[in-house]
């Protein structure tokens, strides 16, 4: 299951990976000169309902990729959690589209186009591009006195199936069919504005029912749940939780919290009432029912983020790590024998005679305390001595290499 | 009129966005990215300020995260991805025959006119697309194949923005 997207470096190496995105960029570039779009009478003409190119490349283009990626995804070929999804800014996203529209309809060019127009010796795009970057300079001049502005209506990794409440399948057929419908549109539009107007041809009419087909088809794939994913790797996974190669002893996990050169994630995954009474320093509180959410936040942690799933013992601790890891979040581990253990580990005898309860049930606290201390007691932020011999441990944290990508296209 | 190709005649639209839908897919299926351009013009940009201007550069978070330190702005696949992008347009623009001098702009403005309008465009464009963290191919492109709401967002903001516009600029295009 999910063999794509690549992991390209680790395959072809640093400039192995390059050359990948040079042949990609190359075949991007042929396409738009292709399609006319180093030609700024062509580019602008779609605002003057003339020639309507812009809209139909750009719209055909985006339905036949869309139906492909969520047949690829619903087959459990590609990870749609390891592709890059634009993280939505939602009103730093429409003034700027607002700006960039106004600035298609006075320089007749948009960053892309404006590169092959560039490559296809039009003076208009040299110009062009040369006002881009004027407009970058400034922009990297006066963010810093709007930053607050800028990283504003964030809503993260938001997608429109999510936004209406219904499946992808649901929303994808809907664009599919929407989108013809106005190309429809756009054809009598071209019909009555054009005095050169050449009908679509017939071979259009095939795609658009293949279009349509396939979106009906992911329909009725469906996407895969959290539970299909779990499946997929149960093999590979079940095997590394029976080995008890991603459960992290106490000593890893205080060791852990205290390398600079690492992001510890810690995620507390018990009940509140558990979590007022006593939790080690800095885990967060997060119920089973918010973790899926969540695990879109963390893809887009840095590269040196490590999670790690607390809870009681391990019950509910591995129940939320397979969650995790059927998502794709990668560098996830657990600790071992979970809060119970934690405390058993760094407590003094004192304590642990005092307010060790007689009987513990499974996947419960196994000690009480007087009032709600939280992390307010010497057990929830140990110190950490690098060379005390009871700190030895044989390490189990290995960092995978990122395979999520943190910035697309335009980052 | 439909506008006409200097050289050999452009593609179908329609066979155009097919081309680019399955390059977009495949993309997708390789690298987990999509397509964009914005990224590498920017990058390019912060090199030279870089260059010349390294002091700056440790002063703004935004320019620092590119180019900071030791960190080289060009070491990033985007660059890459654009310099592929002007490569594949320079051998399709030769094939087609479309390579040639020359500056396209409405029949009732002048040259230099056009050149000035396509600066003062460029730097609303260039502006716009760092704000909205993407352009129409990273964001608009991508974004909207993969069903992203902001980008979907975006992309109906810069039709509305041209769209706005148009009657008052149409003497430069028409």
């Amino acid at each position: 299951m999910f063999e794509f997207p690549l992991p390209l470096t680790e395959l072809f190496g640093h400039w192995g990976s390059y050359s990948v995105y040079f042949i990609i960029g190359g075949a991007f570039g042929f396409i738009l000169e292709s399609a006319g779009f180093g030609n700024s009478k062509k580019l602008a003409a779609q605002f003057y309902f003339k020639d309507l190119a812009v809209f139909k490349v750009m719209f055909t283009a985006i339905i036949t990729a869309m139906v492909l990626i969520f047949l690829a995804t619903a087959a459990g070929i590609l990870d749609y959690n390891l592709i890059w999804v634009p993280p939505t800014y939602l009103w730093p996203g429409i003034v700027g589209g607002l700006i960039m529209g106004v600035g298609f309809i006075i320089g007749g060019f948009c960053p892309g186009t404006s590169l092959v127009a560039v490559a296809t010796k039009k003076i208009d795009g040299m110009f062009f591009v040369f006002g881009v970057l004027i407009g970058i300079f400034l922009f990297g001049e006066t963010i810093a006195s709007y930053d607050v502005f800028f990283n504003s209506y964030f809503y993260g990794r938001f997608t429109l199936p999510e936004l209406f409440g219904l499946s992808y399948g649901t929303v994808i057929l809907a664009i599919v069919i929407i989108a013809i419908g106005i190309f429809l549109i756009a054809e009598q539009v071209e019909k009555s504005q054009s005095d050169n107007y050449q009908p679509m041809p017939k071979w259009t009419k095939a795609a658009a029912l293949g279009l349509v087909v396939i979106a009906v088809g992911v329909l009725s794939l469906g996407q895969p749940s959290n539970q299909d994913r779990w499946e997929g790797i149960a093999e590979v996974e079940q095997a590394r939780l029976d080995n008890r190669e991603v459960q992290v002893t106490p000593q890893e996990l205080l060791s852990l919290m205290n390398d600079t050169k690492l992001k510890p994630i810690l995620l507390d995954v018990r009940d509140e009432i558990d979590y007022n009474q006593f939790h080690i320093y800095g885990a967060q509180l997060t119920a089973m029912d918010d973790l899926l959410e969540l695990s879109e936040l963390l893809q887009l942690e840095p590269a040196n983020a490590v999670v790690v799933v607390i809870s009681n013992d391990e019950q509910r601790a591995t129940e939320a790590w397979k969650m995790l890891k059927a998502e794709s979040v990668p560098n996830i581990y657990m600790l071992e024998g979970g809060v119970n253990k934690w405390i058993k580990f760094f407590s003094d005898d004192d304590f642990l005679e005092k307010n060790a309860l007689a009987k513990v049930e499974k996947d419960c606290l196994a000690y009480q305390f007087d009032s709600a201390l939280g992390d307010r007691i010497a057990a929830a932020e140990p110190e950490y001595h690098k060379n005390d011999p009871h700190m030895m441990f044989k390490a189990k944290i290995k960092l995978q290499l990122k395979r999520a990508p943190t910035s697309g296209g335009c980052g | 009129m439909s506008v006409q190709s200097p050289g050999k005649p452009y593609w179908n639209p329609y066979a155009a966005g097919i081309g680019l839908g399955v390059l977009l897919f495949i993309a997708f299926l390789i690298t987990g990215t999509g397509l964009g351009a914005s990224g590498g013009i920017n990058r390019v940009l912060v090199f030279f300020q870089n260059m010349f201007w390294p002091e700056h550069i440790d002063q703004v978070p935004y320019l620092l995260k590119m180019a900071g330190g030791e960190t080289n702005p060009l070491d990033s696949w985007i660059v890459f991805l654009t310099l592929g992008t002007v490569f594949g347009g320079f051998i399709s623009g030769k094939i087609g025959k479309r390579s040639i001098w020359e500056t396209n702009k409405g029949p009732n403005t002048t040259k230099h006119s056009r050149w000035v309008m396509a600066i003062i465009g460029g730097i609303f464009m260039g502006y716009g697309a760092r704000l909205a963290r993407g352009c129409t191919s990273g964001q608009a492109l991508s974004g909207g194949a993969v069903l992203s709401v902001g980008s979907w967002a975006f992309m109906f903001a810069v039709f509305a923005g041209a769209y706005l516009l148009a009657y008052s600029f149409r003497r430069f295009w028409n």
